[in-house]
């Protein structure tokens, strides 16, 4: 017996190993999919599904959308502004109405962390977070997940280190809680202003210094400075920081050994990063956007079933045809 | 507790081998000869099986013939009745299929459906000169106008029963079994 999603797909940290193993293995065989010539197949062919875009997004929303596509669904994309939400209305009042034209699932990216949540309790359609606040992006946690388990052949005991702004980062939140279900080792570095003050409680190991992370790391996850959540001055300048935290190729040249380099995107050249870093042997970071797409057909595919009421013909009807 | 559900065997292991000897030359002969052809299976058991035809069209003719996997999951016309979602497995069409001779394998051959979808998920690839059906068991009780070309053996079989295939590589045997069904209490 599979182990089922349920309705939702909110956040990593409410699912079990098994439950994320599975969307790994069903995203293998979707990856072939969008190696055809014609990059389709009839799957969710009539369902109708509403990405709801509250922030800015390129990747992650093109990403759904070919997601959707491929798999034959109807998709209308909304965006924050020009909608109705500029002229005032809630967002449990947007989703009715859109569900009040009959919609299968709705794709949320939100600022207000808890709003996939939020969402998924007040309407029928499957909910999937993509990226609410400073909460979660699972799919990005996923996608990952997927890239590392590619190249080392297993999760399990691999040493991951999240590098700079975790405190404003969903996607270091969604990748603690899923590396750590899969049996990764997981720790965070970058200046202290930037760590959540629980960090430690997360079971995750602390560097200060991205020397030390370099030494210890079979993978570095890089992460962007989110300038726009920042309330106050955390670092000093960009310039400090490349020159503090960011990875460049003197710095992983020391470690003698090959570190695989990931990050979500979008990146900042010479901040963060360095230019001959992400471009360079040990970079995954478009093998990460190619898994992306896969990923997300899984969690569409698999949410698609969702429905309880269809467990049970399920039962009767079998399987054998 | 119920009772064990009484077994026939169709075939035994050295009836399937014999069998699916004889297909393979079906195939070939179909074909006049061995270019342009392609064999697919339809996962699970048709890989296993269309493997072990090409490895006997490959002894004999000495001549190494294209092979595929087809998962028709994701093609079902049941998906959105089925409930929790049924496992994906790995399609993989490793040649161009345009203009070659592709013969679809598979274990049991039971109302179509399944052929349905491999039909289409194959026209997603390109435009056969033909397509042919082997199967092993062909169980009757179509529900769609499909035939198949070559034929291991034909019983006909009940809707209370259930026709399986056992392969070696998965099963651990070779043999093709025909079962009262399992009552869901």
């Amino acid at each position: 017996m599979i182990p089922s999603l349920g309705k939702d797909l909110l956040g990593l940290e409410r699912l079990s190993g098994d439950q994320i193993k599975l969307i790994l293995d069903t995203a293998e065989p979707f990856k072939e999919i969008s190696e055809r010539a014609i990059k389709k197949v009839p799957t969710l062919r009539g369902a109708t599904i509403v990405n709801l875009f509250f922030e800015a997004s390129t990747r992650t929303r093109v990403s759904f959308e070919f997601a959707e596509k491929r798999l034959s669904a109807d998709t209308v994309n909304v965006a924050a502004s020009g909608s109705s939400v500029s002229k005032g209305e809630t967002l449990v009042d947007t989703a009715r109405n859109l569900e009040a034209m009959r919609i299968d699932m709705v794709v949320i990216r939100h600022g207000a962390s808890g709003a996939a949540q939020f969402l998924a309790d007040r309407i029928e359609s499957n909910v999937i977070n993509a990226g609410d606040g400073t909460h979660e992006h699972p799919t990005q946690g996923l996608l990952d997940l997927l890239t590392l388990r590619d190249h080392f052949g297993r999760l399990d005991g691999i040493k991951v280190c999240i590098v700079g702004d975790v405190m404003h980062s969903r996607v270091a939140r969604s990748n603690i809680w899923g590396l750590t279900k899969m049996g990764a080792d997981v720790g965070v570095c970058g200046p202290r202003s930037l760590l959540p003050n629980a960090i430690d409680e997360m079971g995750v190991k602390v560097f200060n210094r991205v020397e030390e992370a370099i030494e210890w790391a079979d993978a570095l996850n890089i992460l962007r400075l989110q300038f726009e959540r920042m309330t106050a001055g955390y670092i000093p300048s960009q310039r400090e920081y490349n020159r503090v935290f960011g990875i460049s190729r003197e710095r992983l040249d020391r470690a003698k050994r090959d570190i695989l380099i990931l990050h979500p995107g979008p990146m900042n050249r010479g901040v963060e990063i360095d230019s001959d870093v992400a471009d360079g042997p040990f970079s995954v970071i478009l093998e990460q956007v190619t898994n992306g797409v896969a990923v997300r057909m899984a969690v569409l595919y698999l949410l698609s079933g969702g429905k309880p009421e269809l467990a049970e013909s399920a039962k009767r009807g079998g399987g054998e045809r | 507790m119920a009772a064990p559900p009484k077994q026939t065997t169709i075939l035994d292991a050295r009836a399937f081998d014999r069998t699916l000897r004889r297909m393979a030359d079906e195939i070939v002969e179909l074909n006049n000869g061995t270019e342009g052809l392609v064999i697919v299976g339809i996962q699970r058991r048709g890989v296993q099986l269309a493997a072990r035809i090409v490895s006997s069209i490959t002894e004999r003719e000495k001549f190494d013939v294209a092979q595929g996997a087809l998962d028709i999951t994701l093609y079902r016309d049941d998906l959105q009745t089925v409930g929790p979602r049924p496992v994906v497995g790995q399609t993989q069409i490793p040649v161009d299929i345009d203009g070659q001779h592709v013969v679809i394998v598979d274990d049991v051959l039971y109302t179509g459906r399944t052929i349905r979808a491999a039909l289409d998920e194959l026209a997603d690839f390109g435009r056969p000169r033909r397509i042919a059906l082997a199967v092993l068991i062909d169980r009757g009780g179509r529900e769609l106008p499909i035939q198949p070309d070559i034929v291991g053996k034909r019983v006909s079989a009940e809707p209370t029963q259930r026709v399986d295939v056992m392969v070696e590589d998965l099963d651990g045997r070779d043999a093709a079994v025909i079962a009262e069904r399992e009552v869901a209490t």
